[in-house]
């Protein structure tokens, strides 16, 4: 999932500057898994946004907010309630943003900040595990992510940094290539340790991504 | 004047030829004036064979180690260009190289690079395009004429490259897979992190041996106890042992007795290694001091 957290609520404000009436966006998905931008948390925005003397003229949590044509027809059902209001707030991903953002002419202000790809650990604790990167390399590091998981992304073993199996950028996080040395030492393996990966080929991961699926 | 193709290293003659080496660590200055860095450089003449020139150490912006090391190769020094991973991508890891033999550099120490997070502009992009082996792998191929997609150059390179190694971090046969792999890349020296425990740097040594490697070993000049703290706590990998620290604290001169631990830290470490590497933190002038008789030409 999407991992996010609401802005500072000042800079929200500072974001809907002078307007006055604010339509609320949440999304039923990732940010309701990780309380940023479910029902709970529109309400409490809602709240605060009235607090300082803004008026709500509506909210709406979509269903995936990331779905463009879902995003624009949701909204056209909510009616006066967008149409009134001078600004869409929008408490998803930056990908929902978008979605609202590229169907309204109006103001769209980004509630969330946008983490990363996650997993979850347990209830309100995310971790990152993959980095999007383009041309996935698990088979060949014993299905643990040196490009993700090691603050530099190497991929021939640890830097001159690790010791006790410590990550020097973080000492109570373990270094990514102790984590893979221990999985393929239960394993009975040694082999991939030994194998030099080439340099990533980053032309696989040209922004902005796009795919089109064949019929 | 010559052409850089014919530079050759004279580092790699002496510890070919199985002299034993002394090399030292000089940070340049954090600024365009170079003058104390050469001064402090040029006062080790005839105490060290080459002088490592540090990139951007512990992340913190200070003058591309390229131009000093040029500065050195003007006055008759031998340099040891260190090159990071951390602040170039593989276009400009290329071009500096390529730049560094035409300024007749001919040593490289390739390594990965302290995280950016440890320095002076934590909120800027870490790089690692590629790695320490993978940097090796460019030098190598700069070396046979061609660019790491295999374009021809104008000009071929001839670097005596060499990596970094940490023989007491923990687990060694972690370390060892990625050691080896650095040879297999073209990497000819070891130049290590401090070592307080000569019996792991014996251990290392007996490792790497059927690399073909050879082995610098490095000695840290200890300038208190606070320090040795400090150093304990803070640079990744490195411990200084408790009783270091003590006889550093149960002196009245703590630098003399720092210059003490590093003369016997290098004498302990000699029969283990085919050169030491001194790192004085900024106190060189001891350098002569601690490693005066350890060089063949000393002898």
């Amino acid at each position: 999932m999407i991992v996010s957290k609401q802005k500072p609520f000042t800079e929200i404000l500072a974001a809907l500057g002078p307007v006055s009436r604010v339509f609320l966006i949440g999304c039923a998905k990732c940010a309701t898994v990780c309380k940023s931008g479910g029902e709970e948390q529109l309400w409490q925005m809602q709240e605060d946004l009235t607090a300082a003397g803004k008026e709500v003229t509506g909210s709406l949590v979509i269903d995936e907010a990331c779905h463009m044509l879902r995003v624009q027809r949701d909204l056209r059902a909510k009616g006066e309630m967008v149409k009134s209001a001078e600004a869409l707030l929008v408490l998803a991903c930056g990908a929902g943003v978008q979605s609202v953002s590229a169907g309204s002419d109006r103001l769209t202000v980004a509630g969330l900040d946008t983490l990363f790809l996650g997993n979850i650990r347990r209830f309100g604790q995310f971790e990152q595990r993959c980095s999007l990167c383009g041309h996935c390399l698990l088979n060949e590091t014993a299905g643990i992510c040196p490009v993700t998981i090691c603050p530099k992304g190497l991929l021939n073993g640890p830097c001159g940094g690790m010791d006790e199996g410590r990550c020097e950028v973080n000492a109570d996080a373990e270094c990514a290539w102790y984590q893979i040395y221990l999985r393929l030492r239960d394993r009975g393996e040694q082999a991939p340790l030994a194998t030099t990966n080439p340099p990533r080929d980053f032309a696989r991961n040209i922004r902005p991504g796009s795919l089109k699926l064949d019929k | 004047m010559s052409t850089p193709n014919t530079m050759s290293s004279t580092l790699r003659e002496k510890l070919e030829s199985n002299h034993f080496v002394v090399t030292a660590e000089v940070c340049p200055p954090k600024g365009c004036d170079c003058g104390e860095f050469m001064e402090k450089s040029r006062s080790l003449k005839g105490s060290v064979d080459a002088v490592n020139v540090t990139d951007n150490q512990g992340a913190n912006v200070r003058i591309s180690p390229l131009a000093p090391a040029a500065l050195l190769v003007r006055d008759g020094i031998e340099p040891i260009l260190q090159l990071t991973c951390r602040d170039r991508n593989r276009l400009a890891l290329q071009s500096e190289l390529l730049a560094a033999a035409a300024l007749g550099v001919t040593n490289i120490l390739s390594l990965t690079g302290d995280h950016i997070s440890f320095g002076d502009h934590a909120g800027s992009k870490p790089v690692f395009d590629l790695d320490s082996v993978q940097l090796l792998q460019t030098i190598a191929a700069l070396n046979s004429g061609k660019d790491i997609s295999g374009a021809p150059l104008h000009g071929t390179t001839s670097f005596y490259a060499g990596a970094a190694a940490a023989p007491e971090a923990e687990p060694f046969d972690l370390t060892l897979p990625k050691l080896a792999k650095k040879a297999a890349a073209g990497a000819r020296f070891f130049q290590t992190q401090a070592i307080f425990l000569p019996e792991r740097l014996a251990r290392f040594t007996e490792a790497v041996r059927p690399l073909g490697v050879k082995v610098i070993a490095g000695i840290i000049l200890l300038k208190s106890a606070g320090m040795a703290r400090y150093i304990t706590k803070n640079i990744p990998g490195l411990k200084v042992p408790p009783e270091l620290v003590a006889e550093l604290e149960d002196t009245e001169r703590p630098l003399e007795a720092g210059v003490a631990i590093a003369r016997r830290l290098a004498a302990a470490a000699r029969p283990f290694c085919d050169g030491v590497h001194i790192m004085a933190m900024g106190r060189e002038e001891h350098i002569p001091d601690i490693v005066a008789g350890l060089r063949t030409e000393d002898h």
